[in-house]
């Protein structure tokens, strides 16, 4: 039984057709990793799980929610799912504490007294217990990413999304993320993550995803796509001969 | 120059003077929150809002924009009482602050909105949030911020701008400073105290307006 189950999906914008047909299911606990180059489809594919961007054909299903686009269906499906993106995406207003207690209270109408003690924890989960009343704009891009996975995780997701959530951190500071990422694939949650962290793909993941012009071009274990590209486009893309 | 300035009449004419400061700080202080309210409500519709809505909006801020705040005052206290809408002049004022204010913050609340990063949107539509929470608890705030300085300006313009209620016999400040001038001849003295007390009025509110963004926007801790 697989947690995402994505059938046939096709992508348009206007003319330009993005995603041809995309098929991937994704088990419990499994941490998929997604490269391509850019202008594959990946990070578009990641956004629809997420309900993000609207499917024009095909089916998405995580954990028995169908992706439809209405307020109903979509809040369904994103208490599933939570995303973190490339820019962080904190809000600017709140601390690090208030951002992680906020859809908490507004969503799921948790009493902000329970929310903040949920906060303490997911924050002390990513190791920033001690920033909790710190400003966004106080913290470290890497202390930033590390709050927004303690907000997603506040929401208690079946599975994180995470949209190329290093690239846009100096490379001092990716470790520090990577390393939260990979505690919690070991603790067995389900990862689907757009990446350009090849040795972290290869090390952590159980499936890699190669795309190329909007299709899945090579599936399988890291150890044989890694190892044994079979297409003149996976080679390339690695960089080997 | 032979002129003898004269302030001997002011201690007679003090509680005329304070009457009109006090409706004059009323005026103000219902007509910003109001108004800025409105302009809120007025700013969500024309960014975020049901498409239905916006024509009506867009609608109301142009004409509001476009056409003198004397002759929107006149059209409240003396056009519509023809309908069988009949108010006091403080009413009409107020009622006109709150229309025009609404119009002008509108579309500076609506370029702080238009400034917010789509990450925002995204971050709190991924987290199950609706639109119009993500607009209320994320998106509003930042962009009042953003805008504060050009909203703070607006309000005292109102402010400043309210002068002209006195036509329509709303005994604000302006009215006062006419009313006394009518008693004692002395125009020159009456309006240099009155432009005074704006002058004075608009500094206090700028600085309210200040300290209110002081306590609404977070700080850093430090520097």
């Amino acid at each position: 039984m697989s947690l995402i189950a994505i059938t046939e999906v096709k992508k348009r914008f206007g003319d330009n057709e993005v995603l041809k047909g995309i098929s991937i299911d994704v088990a419990p606990g499994e941490v998929v990793a997604i490269i391509g180059k850019s202008g594959s489809g990946k990070s578009t594919l990641l956004r629809c799980i997420n309900g993000l961007e609207t499917i024009d054909e095909g089916s998405i299903v995580v954990a028995g929610a169908q992706f439809l686009p209405d307020e109903v269906h979509l809040k369904a499906l994103r208490l599933k799912v939570g995303m973190i993106f490339q820019q962080f995406n904190l809000f600017p207003h709140l601390t690090a504490g208030g951002n992680v207690m906020l859809s908490q209270m507004v969503v799921k109408k948790t009493p902000k007294k329970d929310a903040e003690a949920v906060a303490r924890k997911m924050l002390d989960r990513v190791g920033l217990a001690h920033k909790f009343d710190a400003l966004p704009d106080e913290l470290s891009g890497g202390q930033q990413q590390r709050v927004a996975i303690a907000r997603a995780l506040a929401m208690q997701p079946i599975a994180l999304l995470c949209d190329e959530i290093t690239s846009a951190l100096d490379p001092e500071l990716v470790a520090e993320v990577l390393a939260v990422v990979k505690e919690l694939a070991a603790e067995g949650m389900t990862l689907v993550m757009v990446t350009h962290e090849m040795r972290f793909a290869r090390d952590v993941c159980s499936r890699v995803v190669f795309m190329h012009q909007g299709r899945v071009h090579e599936i399988g274990a890291p150890e044989e796509v890694f190892a044994n590209p079979r297409t003149p486009e996976l080679r390339q893309f690695l960089g080997v001969q | 120059m032979t002129y003898q300035f004269d302030f001997g009449w002011l201690i007679g004419s003090l509680p005329v003077l304070l009457k009109g400061i006090r409706i004059t700080v009323q005026l103000i202080l219902i007509g910003a929150v109001f108004g800025v309210a409105l302009g809120i409500a007025c700013a969500w519709v024309r960014t975020l809002g049901p498409k239905w809505l916006k024509p009506v909006v867009a609608t109301y801020v142009e004409l509001i924009r476009n056409t003198p705040f004397l002759i929107q005052l006149f059209f409240i206290f003396f056009g519509l009482p023809s309908l069988g809408i009949r108010m006091s002049e403080l009413t009409a004022a107020n009622l006109a602050m709150i229309v025009n204010l609404g119009a002008y913050s509108c579309e500076i609340i609506r370029a702080g909105i238009q400034a917010t990063p789509r990450g925002q949107f995204e971050a709190g539509a991924s987290l199950a949030m609706t639109p119009f929470q993500t607009f209320w608890h994320v998106v509003l705030v930042p962009a009042l911020q953003r805008i504060w300085p050009a909203l703070s300006s607006q309000i005292v313009m109102v402010m400043l701008g309210s002068a002209v209620v006195s036509q329509i016999a709303a005994e604000d400040l302006t009215f006062a400073a006419n009313f006394i001038q009518s008693r004692n001849f002395r125009a020159f003295e009456t309006y240099i105290v009155s432009t005074l007390i704006y002058l004075a009025l608009a500094i206090l509110l700028r600085q309210l307006l200040a300290g209110l963004g002081w306590m609404l926007f977070p700080r850093k801790a430090s520097r």
